[in-house]
This record gives structure tokens, C-alpha cells and sequence, in this order.
């Protein structure tokens, strides 16, 4: 069984929103109809997206960090918003796993987003169905496109790789070892919902630097004595002293 | 949550009306083995199916506000193995269909007897029909609450106590409209139906109170820890990805400041049973009709506060990642 999810970075995260606004681009371009804005361009403006990223500050100042952190549809593996709807709208595909709503089936009763405990679902103003992320299911499959781009748009989008795309069932595959040598995790993971998406959390990089490595003990102007040795307080750019 | 009036006006008309019915066929019952007076079919059962047939059909239109696109809602009746959403729009026309047979079939005064009780009680077609509807009222009755309380992540409505006062409040409202409508209809039933509806709306009372007291105590499950997934007791959001409000942010939460939602509490506790309780033992003894219309006046009033109470108590575990929106 094929089980497709992003795999998010949350350490390379920079949190531009060059996925929010690519997911935007291609998903309100598509044959499915536009993802609505009101008052795109006044006071107030809101509209349907798929992704979203919000920004926390961990800590207290001024030991703090920011955590970007990128929210979309985690396509559970047991999906609580699919058995809830009435008209069989919402729903898993066998085949890899999306979790897909069919917006010519739905009716826009809003149910499935309460019993979605993300709030990844977003009702569409205009169009009148509930709307959430498809992992771009329109793209990833389309062989008129280049193998490298049949990849979720924001996935293409993010210019520190930030995000990853593949199949989490597949234990050789790019976002298993990630999450396996990553520490990946499933958010809220008491609700038993068994989310697809994995976040990878924040690592610390930490450089030791040892007293050898300080001074070149290989430099030949040194082991010669040649120069006068300034005291260690001076500037160390080899071009302007050598000691 | 964000109380929708729709669904408000939806579960509160409904609950009316099943309870209406309860009412009519407990009567019937009753009148059946003698312990009340028989009552003229065409006058009192007929028109308190029409009344009951009403409120449904209020409950019904107001359903359809709260759809995006209501001319595909024929389709909601095909997932009824997975969604207690689809078996209440199976079991509301069912209902109503059965009500509709049972008010005809009084109107016509058609006595065809079916069975013959060994004790000589002749059991005819409007006690089948009536015993098939009141099965299907209180079908009706736990689909609405399941709806709520199978959400688990809405934990102030995953409790068998969600379904329990779907019962009793719709009982109690649709009794006490029982005792205003037999003021009229059959004044010899006022006191039978004032009296259940005092005792259903006191049993309300302590169940609710009992639902109230449990949801103080809860304690929230998910966190903003749990949210994101970073073990830190100290997190602080300070962007939500977006300023003008989405979908999120306005269906999530009720907007509404903590003194005006106790003063809701209060005023649900005191119009949907306490009030209409004392009006309807004055009504009783004072034999006027005006008052027991009045008790079903200030008790569907207290009702529909009720139920805005019960969906702006839910407190949906999206909302942590809307830190802006939950400190106001």
C-alpha cells in the first residue's frame, strides 16, 4: 500500500510562504475552479487556501527560537473528517492514500472540518464545498510534465528543500529515512489519527573546535621561526599575520 | 464553536416536534388501557400530528440554511453505515412520513383492528402506525446527538449526556406544547401533560447541570505542544499566516466575551426549566390556556439559548493553533 505525504523540515523552515503562495497559484489555476478570495485587495482580506504558515517564538527572550511551521492537509491514515460525511464526498483513495473531496458530491454542511481536530479543511465562499490540500493529485500524476516536476507545488516551491514529498510506506524511500534518521513526528498524535504528514523538529548544530585546530601547526612561516610571532590577541587572517 | 443558527433553529424545531408526538401517542397509549378519557381522533390526534408535521418542516428549512449547496442534499442519504449525519436525514423524513400517516388515518377515523389483545383490547392501525413513529422520534432523538457526541475532539459533546439532553429538552419542550395545545383541544389531558412536562423538564435540568459541571472540569487533551510538536512549556504565537481572518477563525469561535456567554447559561438555566416548570403548575391550577402557551414561549426561548450555549461551550482543539483569536 502506497501512502503519499509531505515530510516538513521544521529545522530548514524559513518561513517565507513561498509554498503558501505557489499552493495558491496552482490549486486556484486548476481544473477544479478557483480558490475564492474576498476582498483580496481591501481591509480584511480572506480567502481559501490549502497551506498556511504560522510562526511561533519558543522560549523566553532572550533565549528564544523561531519555529516556522507550515500547516496543510495531513491525509491521515485513519481520516476522522472521511466516515463523518453524509454524502460519501470526502474520501481516501485506496491507491496512495490522498485524502480527496469530491466537489461535485459535496454539499457544504461543514461537518467534516469540525471532526477534523487541524482545522485543515477551509470552506469556499464561493463555490460553496469544503476545500483542503489534494498533494497537488493533479499534478503528481500528470506525464505531460517532466518526472522532476510531478511533485506537489509546494514542494517545488520551497528554496531550502524544506520540504519533502514521497511515499512514507515505502521504508527506503526519501521521506521514511528522513523521518526514521530524523526524529520525525505526527502532530497531536494523542487522537489516534495516525497523520501521513511527518514534521521533522529542530536540531541543534553545535561545532567543536579544538585548541589544535586553532593555531596551523602545518604552517612552514611557523616552524621556521622566520616571523616574528605577534601575540594571539592580533588579528589571525593568515593573509595579514602568520602566526 | 461558532453557534449557527441554522442548526440551531434545526435541532431545537425538531425536538419540538418529536417531543409533540411523544406526547400524543403516550396520551393515546394511555387512552388505549383506560387510564385517560378517549379523546375524538379528528380534533386532537389529527391536529397535533399537523402541529408536530409544523415544527418538522420548520426544522427542515431551517436545515437547509446551513447547507453550501442544498440542491445536492439528496445525496446525504447515502453514507448512513459511517455518518450519524446521514441517518438523521434518513430517519426526519421517515419520521415525518410516519406522523403524516398516523394524523390521516385519525382524520379518516380509520379503525381497521389488526390483533385482538388476549384481554379483549383491540390494537387498530394508528397504534401500529403511532408505536412505528414513536420508535423512529426517538431514532430521530439519538441521531441529532450522536451527530455531536460522536466528535471525540469536541469534548464537551462526546458524552452519552449530549444524546440524553437531545431527549429529554425536545421531550420537555414538545410536552409543554402538548399541555398548551390540549387547552384547547382536549382540556381534559392538561394536567397529564403538565404534569410529564414538569418532570421531563426537571430530569433536563439535572442532566444538563450534570453535562455543565462535566465540561467545567474537563481537562484539554491536546496542547500547543502537542499542536506543533515542540516540547517546550514556553510557546508564543505570533503569526497565524494571515491577517484578515479565514475560514478557521470564524467558524472555530463564537467571538463572544466570557460575561455575555455565562450570562446565556444563566438565562438557558432559568427560561428553558425553571420558568416554564413554575408556569406550568400556575397554568395547571389556574386553568388558563395563556399561561401554558406562555411556558412553551419562554421555554423554546430558553431552548434556543441552550443550544447557542452548546455549540459556543465546544471548544475545538484547532483553535490552539488560532492563539490570537483564543485570548480575544
Amino acid at each position: 500500500m502506497t501512502q503519499l505525504a509531505l515530510v516538513i523540515d521544521l529545522n530548514v523552515c524559513v518561513g517565507c510562504h513561498a509554498c503558501v503562495t505557489s499552493c495558491k497559484e496552482w490549486n486556484t489555476s486548476g481544473a477544479a475552479g478557483a480558490l475564492a478570495d474576498q476582498n483580496p485587495y481591501a481591509a480584511d482580506p480572506t480567502g481559501t487556501f490549502f497551506n498556511r504558515v504560522q510562526t511561533f517564538e519558543v522560549g523566553t527572550f532572550p533565549r528564544t527560537e523561531t519555529v516556522h511551521f507550515p500547516k496543510s492537509c495531513l491525509h491521515c491514515e485513519d481520516p476522522p473528517c472521511v466516515p463523518v460525511c453524509p454524502t460519501g464526498a470526502s474520501y481516501k483513495r485506496k491507491e496512495d492514500g490522498i485524502v480527496l473531496v469530491d466537489y461535485d458530491k459535496c454539499i457544504g454542511c461543514k461537518y467534516c472540518s469540525w471532526a477534523c481536530p487541524y482545522g485543515v479543511r477551509e470552506f469556499d465562499e464561493k463555490q460553496k464545498v469544503m476545500k483542503k490540500c489534494t498533494l497537488c493529485v493533479d499534478r503528481i500524476y500528470d506525464l505531460s510534465l517532466p518526472e522532476v516536476d510531478r511533485k506537489p507545488a509546494c514542494v517545488k516551491a520551497c528554496p531550502t528543500s524544506a520540504r519533502l514529498f514521497g511515499d512514507i510506506h515505502d521504508s527506503e524511500s526519501e521521506v521514511s529515512v528522513a523521518i526514521r534518521d530524523n526524529g520525525g513526528y505526527q502532530l497531536m498524535p494523542e487522537w489516534s489519527t495516525h497523520p501521513a504528514n511527518h514534521y521533522l523538529p529542530r536540531r541543534k548544530t553545535s561545532v567543536h573546535i579544538h585548541a589544535d585546530e586553532l593555531e596551523r601547526a602545518d604552517n612552514p612561516l611557523k616552524i621556521d621561526r622566520q616571523q616574528p610571532q605577534p601575540g594571539k590577541a592580533e588579528p589571525s587572517l593568515d593573509d595579514v599575520t602568520s602566526w | 464553536m461558532h453557534p449557527a443558527f441554522s442548526v440551531i433553529f434545526l435541532t431545537t424545531l425538531i425536538g419540538v416536534g418529536q417531543g409533540l408526538f411523544l406526547a400524543l401517542f403516550t396520551a393515546h397509549t394511555y387512552a388505549l388501557f383506560g387510564l385517560l378519557p378517549d379523546q375524538d381522533g379528528q380534533r386532537f390526534y389529527a391536529y397535533g400530528s399537523l402541529i408536530t408535521l409544523l415544527f418538522m418542516g420548520g426544522g427542515l428549512i431551517a436545515s437547509f440554511f446551513h447547507l453550501g449547496r442544498p440542491e445536492r442534499a439528496w445525496r446525504t442519504a447515502t453514507q448512513w453505515r459511517t455518518s450519524w449525519l446521514s441517518r438523521e436525514v434518513i430517519v426526519l423524513p421517515a419520521f415525518m412520513g410516519m406522523v403524516l400517516l398516523y394524523g390521516m388515518v385519525h382524520l379518516l377515523d380509520w379503525k381497521l383492528v389488526l390483533v385482538t389483545l388476549p384481554s379483549g383490547l383491540p390494537i387498530d392501525v394508528s397504534v401500529l402506525l403511532g408505536s412505528l413513529a414513536w420508535l423512529l422520534a426517538f431514532a430521530l432523538f439519538v441521531c441529532t446527538g450522536m451527530i455531536y457526541a460522536c466528535l471525540r475532539f469536541l469534548r464537551e459533546w462526546h458524552t452519552p449526556l449530549t444524546v440524553i439532553n437531545y431527549i429529554l429538552l425536545g421531550g420537555a419542550s414538545g410536552f409543554t406544547l402538548a399541555a398548551a395545545f390540549s387547552a384547547f383541544a382536549a382540556p381534559a389531558l392538561v394536567g397529564f401533560f403538565a404534569g410529564w412536562s414538569v418532570i421531563i423538564t426537571l430530569l433536563g435540568l439535572a442532566s444538563r447541570i450534570a453535562a455543565l459541571s462535566r465540561n467545567a472540569r474537563l481537562q484539554p487533551k491536546s496542547s500547543l505542544q502537542t499542536a506543533i510538536g515542540v516540547k517546550h512549556p514556553r510557546i508564543r504565537q505570533t503569526a497565524m499566516g494571515f491577517m484578515g481572518g479565514s475560514f478557521n477563525t470564524r467558524e472555530f469561535f463564537h467571538h463572544v466575551r466570557r460575561p455575555a456567554l455565562r450570562a446565556v447559561k444563566w438565562f438557558f438555566l432559568a427560561g428553558a426549566f425553571v420558568v416554564p416548570a413554575l408556569l406550568l403548575a400556575t397554568g395547571v391550577s389556574a386553568a388558563t390556556p395563556v399561561v401554558l402557551i406562555l411556558a412553551f414561549i419562554v421555554q423554546y426561548s430558553g431552548l434556543v439559548a441552550e443550544r447557542w450555549f452548546f455549540f459556543a461551550q465546544a471548544s475545538h482543539p484547532q483553535n490552539l493553533y488560532y492563539q490570537d483569536v483564543v485570548s480575544g
